[in-house]
């Protein structure tokens, strides 16, 4: 697993805007997805515009995105679930005795999780890592909590390459187990793959204090947004918020 | 299985208040572990983190075909202890949800509680109480761990369906959904537990001192000087003791977060928080013309009696989780009295 | 400020797991030395040198005893910032030593413990780059980088510190023939005392006028560099070995330049 997470490497007016900007923008926008019920269905409608709205002036190619929506999938098995296990009144689909609570359940759970992976997207692949960082400690994440984040994602690669490695190792000697042994080898694997991870841990930290670390690390942002890359970033979330009002205005 | 939450599974209020929790948590840890950090540097929590990242990411099998994967709770909080691996899930959960756009951001909150808040204190709290039991010495932490794990799981999993019967969608059949995840997640646990010992039997065979858990099970060192001459230290003691009158306060603290917390729900629901939230729009609406009289109208109406149930199940889980975690704390605080006088 | 640059004196030392490293190491290096610390696996040259800034030892709480001198000055807990600034330590493995985000992070995050804000910081990182020749890769993520590259950029954080002793671990250890090379170029170029823990017996030879001989956490050798390597019974001793071929009576070394 790189650790530069799911960033595409172009330049869009998207990916210029100031991480801390971006990551609001994104809780409003999925804030005001989840608040809205599930029996709006235009406002889904308009919400799935903006989206795409955002991945196209992000200069995201479609089939990223596409790919990275299966990490919802359990949840789409979940919500595929609901209308044959819910209780209450059933309705007749094609042959098949559903419950009502049950499908408006699905519907819910696969429009608001799709919403929201996709935006979520949105930030990962325009924002790269330091920039990440940078955004979260603006936006006064505990300082501590930064450092750590930043210390994860700095040694996600060395880690999963060393996880690789192992695993090559365990193959090339004709490895193929059956389920026990495979769970085994595994285990084993990975209790070296702590010892040596913590053991970088430690030395990194010696690193760090053998150049003057004395508990505080330094600020990673050096600059704030202007009012115009507010108004930008989150024009989507705004119009998002717009609609989950007027959703609820309709509906009363 | 169920792993990360996404976006709009539970109901907003659902999410707010575990957003409230998991900040909570997090904030407390914070401070707890705060001094260990300032000693081990924030390093050892991002390297820890990293590992439980790619380790999250071995599948192993579970059963008709499909497969789990370590949660890593119970293990991280034997290795680096409770208040820094509540840190460092949580930061895993963070990188999941924004750099790799798994797991919804509303739904941190959630996925915190469940997978860094719950299986680490079910996991740590069981290995300290076992560790009172077993034999003094090392390998004790091994079993002892792997108990915390195997229970971590389930105990998760009974979390997620108390938070469904709260703030779930759609109306299902608890006792259905409960024995379902439970069962399943029994099986989980288990490989949660043959990778949680086969770590630690690793990391005490190699490096004994790392093990946060049995810190206090270390033997002395012996010293050879420049002469020749042996003489016996005692091993560095990074992290003070604390005296038992503050291990009984955070856990008391720690069973009423996770009480208040749950009972938060049981008698808020289903008047307090509904002003928040997907529901109120929605049994407004279907109670209006809009949509009644279609297949949707009676939604509302089960979904008051779901409230009631939730309230329910959510007061019995606060209670058991609260007693669980109770004793335990009890039982520490009792055994390192005993032991100070 | 007067006196040796590192002096150590009956320095013992055991890790937190009880596994002894030191027995007792003594010591001198004078200021302005090129010194190569040389042994076989596992015998406490790594250990010694934490010891150098004090990240190991009784000073920074860990159990041992003995006495280090860093400029003349003894080691104390409260000499610790100047110590770490003067005794800059390269790690063996450069993701250990390459911890923030970007390069110019890296390389800025010793001055800026140090105090260094602004402009002036900039300028300690632009130069310490320039030093090591990647002040075009300031940008990058670590993992960006090759392996060369990133033992470049270990090099430059602690350059950027200005130290007065530069403590190398295996410098050319995992580098291709070409990135070894551009390494001792540097190397060979900077205004530092200078000692190297290394297995590269040439390399050895070619920076270091002087030789180190470690085993069982004691110095069991001290003296010049050629006359070490060419001492084969103690070689064999202590498990050292020459590269097929190579005569270490035969070639130029650091003495010959002057």
């Amino acid at each position: 697993m790189s650790g530069d997470g799911l960033l595409v490497t172009v330049d869009s007016r998207v990916h210029r805007l100031p991480a801390h900007v971006k990551i609001v923008a994104l809780f409003v926008l999925v804030l005001a997805v989840v608040s809205t019920p599930a029996a709006a269905f235009w406002a889904f409608g308009l919400y799935a515009v903006m989206l795409v709205a955002a991945v196209v002036t992000a200069r995201l190619p479609v089939l990223l995105v596409a790919r990275r929506l299966t990490v919802e999938t359990p949840f789409i098995v979940f919500a595929l679930l609901l209308p044959f296990v819910a209780t209450g009144p059933r309705v007749d689909v094609l042959g098949l005795e559903l419950s009502q609570s049950g499908v408006l359940g699905a519907w819910n759970v696969l429009a608001k999780g799709t919403l929201g992976v996709v935006a979520a997207i949105v930030l990962s692949a325009t924002t790269g890592p330091r920039d990440l960082l940078a955004g979260l400690e603006r936006l006064r994440l505990p300082a501590t909590l930064v450092a750590i984040l930043s210390f994860m994602i700095r040694y996600l690669s060395v880690v999963s390459d060393d996880l690789h490695r192992m695993r090559i190792a365990r193959e090339s000697r004709g490895y193929a187990g059956g389920r026990a042994g495979h769970l085994k080898a595994v285990a084993g694997g990975v209790g070296a793959l702590f010892v040596r991870s913590f053991e970088r841990g430690e030395r990194v930290h010696l690193a760090m204090r053998s150049r003057g670390y004395t508990g505080r690390m330094p600020l990673l942002s050096t600059r704030g947004a202007t009012s115009s890359q507010w108004l930008e970033g989150l024009a989507i979330s705004l119009a998002a918020v717009a609609v989950a009002l007027a959703v609820r205005v309709v509906g009363l | 299985m169920p792993v990360h939450v996404p976006d709009g599974f539970f109901d907003a209020s659902t999410s707010v208040a575990t957003g409230l929790i998991a900040a909570g948590a997090v904030g407390f840890s914070l401070q707890r572990a705060n001094r260990e950090i300032r000693e081990t540097g924030p390093a050892l929590a991002g390297l820890t983190a990293a590992f439980v990242f790619a380790v999250q990411m071995v599948n192993f099998p579970v059963g008709a075909g499909t497969s789990g994967h370590l949660l890593g709770g119970a293990l991280a909080a034997a290795l680096v202890g409770p208040w820094t691996a509540v840190l460092v899930m949580s930061t895993v959960l963070l990188v999941q949800g924004l750099l790799f756009a798994d797991g919804g951001l509303t739904a941190l909150g959630t996925n915190i509680t469940l997978m860094g808040v719950v299986t680490v204190l079910v996991g740590y709290f069981l290995t300290r109480a076992l560790l009172q039991v077993l034999p003094r010495r090392m390998g004790s932490v091994v079993p002892a761990a792997t108990a915390g794990a195997l229970l971590s799981v389930p105990v998760a999993a009974l979390a997620f369906t108390g938070l469904y019967a709260i703030g779930g969608a759609v109306d299902i059949p608890l006792g259905k959904l409960a024995t379902a995840m439970v069962g399943w997640h029994v099986l989980v646990g288990i490989g949660e537990a043959v990778i949680t010992a086969a770590v630690l039997s690793a990391v005490v065979a190699n490096r004994p001192d790392l093990v946060y858990a049995a810190r206090h099970l270390q033997r002395d060192l012996v010293l050879v000087d420049a002469d020749g001459n042996t003489s016996t230290v005692a091993p560095d003691k990074p992290i003070a003791a604390k005296p038992a009158g503050r291990t009984l306060g955070v856990g008391v603290a720690v069973s009423l977060l996770v009480a208040g917390g749950l009972s938060l729900f049981a008698s808020a629901h289903p008047d307090g928080l509904e002003f928040v939230g997907a529901k109120l729009g929605f049994e407004s609406a279907a109670e209006d013309s809009a949509v009644a009289g279609s297949p949707l109208a009676d939604y509302g109406v089960s979904g008051i009696g779901n409230a009631e149930v939730s309230g329910a199940l959510a007061g019995i889980i606060g209670v058991l989780v609260t007693i669980v975690v109770g004793l335990a704390v009890a039982k520490l605080a009792s055994v390192r009295a005993n032991r100070a006088s | 400020m007067s006196g040796p640059a590192i002096h150590v004196e009956r320095l013992v030392f055991a890790y937190p797991d009880g596994r002894q490293a030191l027995y007792g190491v003594d010591f001198t290096v004078q200021r302005g030395e090129r010194v190569a610390l040389l042994g076989p696996n596992g015998a406490g040259k790594t250990t010694l040198v934490l010891h150098l800034n004090g990240i190991l030892g009784s000073v920074a709480g860990g159990t041992g005893s003995g006495r280090i001198q860093i400029g003349g000055t003894g080691l104390h807990r409260e000499h610790l910032p100047e110590v770490r600034r003067k005794v800059g330590l390269v790690f063996q493995d450069p993701d250990d030593q390459l911890f923030m985000p970007t390069v110019r992070d890296d390389v800025a995050f010793g001055p800026a413990n140090l105090g260094l804000r602004g402009s002036e910081l900039d300028d300690r990182v632009h130069e310490a780059l320039v030093q090591v020749g990647m002040q075009d890769h300031a940008d990058l993520a670590p993992h960006h980088l090759s392996f060369g590259q990133r033992r470049r950029v270990a090099v430059a954080t602690v350059l950027a510190m200005r130290p007065e002793v530069l403590v190398l671990d295996e410098p050319s250890s995992n580098l291709d023939p070409a990135a070894r090379r551009e390494l001792s170029d540097i190397l060979s170029g900077l205004d530092v005392t200078l000692l190297m823990i290394t297995h590269d017996l040439p390399y050895a030879l070619q920076l270091c006028e002087r030789s180190l001989l470690m085993d069982d956490g004691r110095i069991v050798a001290d003296g010049r560099t050629r006359d070490l390597l060419g001492d084969a019974d103690l070689m064999a001793a202590h498990r050292l070995e020459l590269p097929y071929g190579f005569d270490p009576l035969s070639v130029p070394g650091p003495e010959r330049k002057g």
